[in-house]
């Protein structure tokens, strides 16, 4: 047990010291966030209650596809140099290894977004509770976005168009996220109680922890063969 | 031991080599032979597990190396074309990196000693980018010296190496087998071991 | 007796087989077409609230029952060819997804047809609609992956697990799908009257066994050209009748 936690953490400082040698990466997810949610206004027209409406779903589908744009490079940097060729002869378990992997790639990816939300949602005209909430919804969905995410990086791996295509298979699973953390939004906005929408957050994240490790260490098997 | 019995294996349509036997007891290193595009590499990509064989069985110590996964895994180390090192990192930071991989952390000065030992004086903390394709590829191979493995599979270990490398690795090559290692390997350049057998891939 | 299923799972003698099968697959599926036309287009009395618009039903409903349903097939045969390694429940898992597909495809065009004149939208947000328009990404991306890998072994297994991944998450997309809906208060479709008439029902499942013959006819049609391209090397293929001309 302490031997696998050991192998957890030694793969998340890992590749948090790669990552801030590299900060320009980083960087670039969360610029391409805030871009493209501040686009919208200019494209929509700025009515604060139009913008007040649409900012938990902006905001989502921002988050989306900025980290389908960061899960490109989950693994493929490890494959081009070899190091995902050992990770797979570690004599440890792939999944927690691949666990390992997923949180360093929210904590580089995912947290910033979160972090990153309550200036846009001012942007937006968002009540206070309403941020708060946003937030709440993002804390538990992107890390679920990052573990569906895992597995089509690595069906992808190494192909070409690989970015483009990862897309195409990972969004349709991400709806029910989408789904429920803009519930979460509209619910507390009118009133209602927000209780339902984040549970099933929790409940659909405890279910990513569980099984997409494992699944997205099998699609490694398959596409390094 | 390792044991391979009737092994086929193909990439695509074309097959590479079929119903190959060899057999591999401590003490023993093995070269495979063969011209490029002759299936050195899937053969040893094979043996470390990465493709599943068309038929044959591979056995180490008796036992399906499927059926063995992790334990396997831990009585070998495996040395491809790339060197599994990364760029941003220094050789030290790297080589503790994979060390702890395979699940043996390794201390600073363990770890400073067997890049000193691969001629890397100096150099143990800069990043890996700025050093040659040989330094490099020495680091890569100083896993060799760190890695507890009874079983080295190495494709071209020498790539890129210098006269002075070579030797050192002839060295760690015969220290390896005088402590009943046993070592399959591929190369273009010569090397000077005693005892190495071949097998040709035609 | 124990018959030996093994046997037909070997694409050398599943090949002939299907080649057996299919003309009658093929026929049966065209009479029950026409059948069911005739039924649903001619017999079948018009709706007392829809008019003449709700006949599209028919060939919307077996289209959209038929695209959830060889989804699961798709998967299905996708995890035997991941789990046992027999190439032909991979290469019938490949073979299913175009048609599965064109289903999908037949069930949103014909839910935005009967869209129009009900709603006065060509598209409304309606959840099963918009569950369709999932299972249609969810279909697109198993034959995108499928194609974008080259060695044939790896496409199989990897648009496998993509496949079990999909069906494991369709319960979950269609409970959202719904519950986004009922908060949205979409519309919805639904039956006018709770009994079908006798008519109706009996041109639904005509259409429905004719588009399932045709999904089977098209599949064995499909997985025997993938025989073909897969096994191009093989002593068997060379020596068959068609193949020598």
């Amino acid at each position: 047990m302490k031997n696998l936690f050991g192998l957890l953490l030694l793969i998340v400082r890992r590749d948090l010291l790669l990552a801030m040698r590299r900060r320009a990466d980083v960087l670039t997810t969360l610029i391409f966030f805030v871009m493209v949610v501040s686009l919208f206004p200019l494209g929509v027209g700025p009515e604060t209650d139009m913008l007040r409406k649409m900012a938990p779903g902006v905001l989502w589908v921002a988050a989306l596809l900025a980290s389908m744009l960061s899960l490109g490079r989950l693994f493929s940097a490890d494959y081009l140099d070899g190091t995902l060729e050992q990770m797979l002869l570690a004599p440890q378990s792939l999944s927690v290894l691949v666990l390992g992997k997923m949180a360093s790639h929210w904590m580089v990816s995912g947290l910033p977004l979160v972090l990153m939300t309550p200036v846009l949602g001012l942007q937006f005209d968002m009540s206070v509770q309403a941020i708060g909430v946003l937030m709440l919804g993002l804390l538990l969905g992107t890390p679920i976005l990052s573990m569906i995410g895992a597995i089509g990086a690595a069906l992808t791996l190494g192909l070409r168009g690989g970015g483009v295509l990862l897309s195409l298979l990972v969004l349709p699973l991400c709806i029910p996220v989408l789904i429920f953390g803009t519930g979460a939004v509209q619910a507390v906005t009118s009133g209602l109680s927000i209780s339902s929408h984040l549970s099933l957050l929790g409940a659909l994240l405890v279910l990513a922890v569980a099984f997409t490790p494992w699944v997205t260490a099998q699609a490694l098997r398959i596409s390094m063969e | 031991m390792l044991e391979v019995s009737n092994l086929a294996c193909s990439r695509g349509d074309h097959r590479l080599f079929s119903g190959l036997n060899l057999e591999l007891h401590p003490g023993q290193i093995m070269q495979i032979l063969g011209a490029n595009g002759s299936g050195k590499t899937s053969l040893l990509r094979t043996l470390c597990g990465f493709i599943q064989p068309d038929e044959g069985k591979i056995a180490w110590e008796g036992s399906d190396v499927r059926d063995l996964g992790e334990d396997y895994f831990a009585e070998m180390m495996y040395l491809g074309h790339l060197n599994a090192i990364k760029d941003e990192l220094s050789a030290l930071e790297n080589l503790r990196i994979s060390a702890g991989l395979s699940g043996l952390p390794l201390n600073e000065a363990d770890a400073i000693a067997a890049l000193r030992r691969m001629g890397l004086k100096g150099r143990e903390r800069l990043p890996v980018k700025v050093l040659s394709q040989g330094q490099q590829r020495r680091v890569a191979l100083a896993r060799l010296l760190v890695i507890k493995a009874r079983l080295w599979i190495l494709d071209e270990p020498l790539t890129a190496l210098d006269v002075n490398a070579v030797a050192l690795i002839e060295g760690v090559l015969a220290e390896h087998l005088a402590g009943q290692g046993m070592v399959i390997f591929t190369t273009h350049q010569p090397l000077n071991v005693a005892g190495v057998r071949s097998l040709s891939l035609s | 007796m124990a018959i030996n299923w093994f046997k037909y799972s070997a694409p050398t003698t599943f090949y002939p087989l299907a080649g057996k099968l299919i003309p009658w697959f093929a026929a049966s599926s065209a009479i029950l077409f026409a059948a069911g036309l005739y039924l649903g287009f001619v017999v079948a009395p018009s709706d007392a609230t829809q008019g003449e618009f709700y006949r599209i039903i028919y060939i919307h409903v077996p289209s959209s029952i038929l695209s959830m349903f060889l989804y699961l097939v798709m998967a299905g045969y996708a995890a035997l060819g991941l789990i046992f390694n027999t190439r032909l429940s991979s290469m019938m898992a490949s073979a299913v997804a175009p048609t599965g597909a064109l289903f999908a495809f037949i069930a949103l065009w014909t839910g935005a047809l009967w869209g129009k004149p009900m709603w006065g939208a060509w598209w409304v947000w309606d959840a099963r609609l918009t569950s369709e328009l999932i299972l249609l990404f969810l279909y697109l991306g198993f034959i995108a992956l499928h194609a974008s890998i080259d060695d044939p072994r790896r496409a199989d297994r990897a648009a496998a697990l993509l496949a079990i991944v999909g069906s494991v998450n369709v319960p979950i997309i269609y409970f959202s799908v719904k519950w986004w809906n009922t908060l949205h208060q979409g519309s919805t479709i639904k039956f006018t009257g709770t009994s079908m008439q006798v008519t109706m029902q009996q041109s639904m499942f005509t259409m429905l066994a004719a588009c399932w013959l045709y999904a089977i006819a098209i599949i064995l049609m499909r997985v025997r050209s993938i025989i073909l391209e897969r096994e191009r090397n093989t002593k068997w293929i060379t020596e068959l009748a068609e193949v020598k001309k």
